[in-house]
């Protein structure tokens, strides 16, 4: 994981555009949130390798960063990525970690679907 | 009661930690532990301080730690069950709950451990216990081993009353927190600052026994 390189993640996102592309998106406090006092609410969503087509995507800011993908009826759209998997050419893995490493948002676009169980 | 023979079902590597101590006793005594883990853990949070690890390297990192804490617990027998993280509720519980009853045949174990339905936290770890609890009842009364179970909520003394068994594991909790620290990914969460208050949290495990 390194710190986000704006124009190398933008280099892939036009890369991916106009065709369909699977994505994992997931926003979360963590199970243990309310629990530990973190948070007055344990929130999480995430969807796993739903397949969008988007004709623009762009990643903005100045870090943390944000990235928008303009589909043919809406948007997917993630704020706080701060990491991303520089060892990757031809799919964007990207986070937004906490102080603490811990990670918050992610964004995750590839040709072929992510498996939970991949080997190296 | 010295077991010969043991089932740990828990939802996530990392999870046999919270009874170490008790289950390095069992290893040291001779007995053979068999742990199913349902998941990988794959949606944890913790990614390394600074972050190493993404999503999509996080499984396989954490099979590996879990075979490093198991090694060091002395757990011969790790059963992967590939459920997803997060998701273990939305299976069909029925058929999870046989897939660990067919274990327990295989197996035949003289004592279980899993997490006491309802007081998990995390709604993994409720339906793991909920799942095992639901396997171990298929047997028929005499034949259930007997079912040990960790409880998290703040309120479950409250509820269930004070623990069946209190294992006080001072004299290993050094190697106890070593297998806890192979979860290097989680290790920050776990442990905070490596102190003496952090070895005084580890030196007691509690356990409720269900009441089928």
């Amino acid at each position: 994981m390194k710190s986000i390189e704006p124009a190398r993640i933008q280099q892939l996102l036009d890369q991916l555009k106009g065709q369909e592309v699977y994505i994992h998106l997931e926003m979360t406090t963590g199970a243990y949130a309310a629990h530990r006092g973190e948070a007055k609410l344990a929130a999480t969503a995430f969807i796993t390798n739903a397949t969008v087509t988007y004709s623009q995507g762009l990643i903005a800011g100045d870090g943390p960063y944000r990235v928008g993908l303009k589909t043919a009826h809406g948007w997917v759209f993630a704020q706080g990525l701060t990491h991303w998997d520089e060892t990757e050419t031809s799919r964007l893995i990207a986070a937004g970690h906490d102080p603490d490493g811990k990670l918050v948002v992610a964004l995750q676009i590839a040709q072929e679907p992510f498996s939970s169980h991949e080997e190296d | 009661m010295d077991p010969k023979q043991i089932l740990v079902v828990l939802a996530h590597p990392d999870d046999e930690g919270i009874i170490g101590g008790t289950l390095m006793e069992h290893a040291q005594q001779g007995a053979k532990i068999t742990y199913i883990c349902l998941t990988l853990g794959e949606m944890g949070r913790n990614m390394g301080k600074p972050p190493f690890a993404t999503r999509v390297s996080l499984p396989m990192i954490r099979r590996q730690e879990l075979k490093e804490a198991c090694q060091l617990i002395g757990i011969q027998d790790v059963r992967e069950f590939g459920l997803h993280d997060k998701m273990v509720e939305f299976e069909d519980q029925e058929a999870v709950a046989d897939r660990v009853r067919e274990v327990i045949e295989e197996v035949k174990p003289d004592l279980i451990y899993t997490f006491y339905p309802g007081h998990g936290v995390h709604p993994d770890h409720d339906a793991c216990g909920a799942i095992t609890i639901r396997a171990v009842a298929k047997l028929p009364a005499d034949k259930r081993p007997v079912t040990r179970c960790i409880a998290m909520t703040p309120g479950s003394y409250a509820v269930l009353g004070q623990p069946d068994f209190v294992n006080d594991v001072s004299d290993i909790v050094d190697l106890k927190i070593q297998a806890i620290g192979a979860h290097k990914t989680q290790f920050q969460l776990m442990l905070g600052n490596y102190s003496q208050e952090t070895k005084d949290r580890h030196r007691h495990e509690r356990l409720w026994v269900y009441r089928f």
